[in-house]
């Protein structure tokens, strides 16, 4: 399977998304943000970083760039889409995910391992986890505070849809100490921590993050 | 080519802690009295005469604000 990885002007962890995937035992397609076509990928992956310079807001530029409108018209047919930390933000300025990311609310730039729980093991990509399971990945983000009006929260409460959640100390602010949440269809996901940094012992805290990428390869062969 | 701005504040209801940041060092530096700030974005476009107050709200709408956390305000100014 071919998973492709956007690579903007400012990103970051184009490179580590790319090795995760090959971790997974999937083919890393590489994306630049000026394509107009997704080279028959059947994932992408939005990764980290500070999509051009952050500028305006995290996400906001790169909302608009070429490959994007691909990405969103590919999400909408239901193909998965993961957002990690600045791909989660630009996922959310493109509307495929609801809600908004601002300054963390201790206005520090958090940078740690972190755990997770896993609220939600349905979605494209995190089927490998037993719901419920917690998971540590490392944190690392100056505007990773989840924010939503409260319709907005109650519907991905009530649906399911908040995917990982903070356990201990809330490291930005969050509301309901969301750390990701998914798509109604559940193909789509962010998240502010990097599984993609968590894929080896040997170069990260644990292998927990391997899961998301090893779920995906599983969807996609499903399907 | 006519002036306009575009303010941008963050809601009501969100947190601002940069805001916050600013409103905390004020006593510091001896100024007292102040008892809240919010911080926001302030844009000056220049545009051509044609362009009208509807192409103006949808860049604001869509691009200079996000409006799940912000507010905004455009008006044309005198250049």
């Amino acid at each position: 399977m071919r998973v492709g990885v956007i690579t903007f002007p400012g990103t970051l962890d184009d490179v580590d998304a790319e090795r995760a995937v090959r971790y997974a035992g999937g083919e890393a397609v590489k994306l630049w943000h000026a394509d107009h076509d997704l080279k028959g990928v059947d994932a992408v992956i939005v990764p980290g970083g500070f999509s051009y310079g952050d500028y305006l807001r995290c996400g906001a530029i790169a909302r608009f760039a070429p490959v994007m409108t691909e990405v969103v018209d590919a999400a909408k047919k239901g193909m998965p889409v993961l957002g990690i930390c600045n791909g989660f933000q630009i996922l959310c300025e493109a509307h495929l995910l609801p809600g908004a990311l601002v300054r963390n609310h201790k206005l520090h730039f958090v940078c740690r391992d972190q755990w997770l729980k896993v609220e939600n093991n349905s979605t494209a990509w995190t089927s490998r986890y037993d719901q419920g399971a917690e998971i540590l990945v490392p944190l690392k983000s100056g505007e990773g505070g989840y924010q939503a009006d409260q319709s907005t929260l109650d519907e991905l409460e009530g649906e399911g849809r908040v995917v990982f959640r903070y356990v201990g100390e809330n490291p930005n602010g969050s509301r309901n100490d969301i750390a990701g949440i998914t798509s109604a269809n559940g193909r789509v996901v962010g998240l502010m921590p990097h599984p993609e940094h968590a894929i080896d012992a040997l170069t990260g805290p644990t292998d927990d993050g391997l899961g998301m990428f090893l779920s995906l390869v599983d969807s996609v062969v499903k399907a | 080519m006519a002036r306009v701005v575009v303010d941008v504040m963050p809601k009501p209801e969100i947190l601002d802690p940069q805001g916050q940041a600013v409103a905390n060092a004020l006593p510091r530096l001896g100024f007292d009295g102040i008892t809240s700030v919010r911080q926001g974005k302030h844009f000056e476009l220049e545009v051509a005469e044609d362009v009208d107050d509807a192409t103006l709200a949808k860049i604001a709408e869509t691009f200079l604000a996000n409006p799940v956390i912000e507010d905004w305000v455009v008006r044309r100014v005198e250049a």
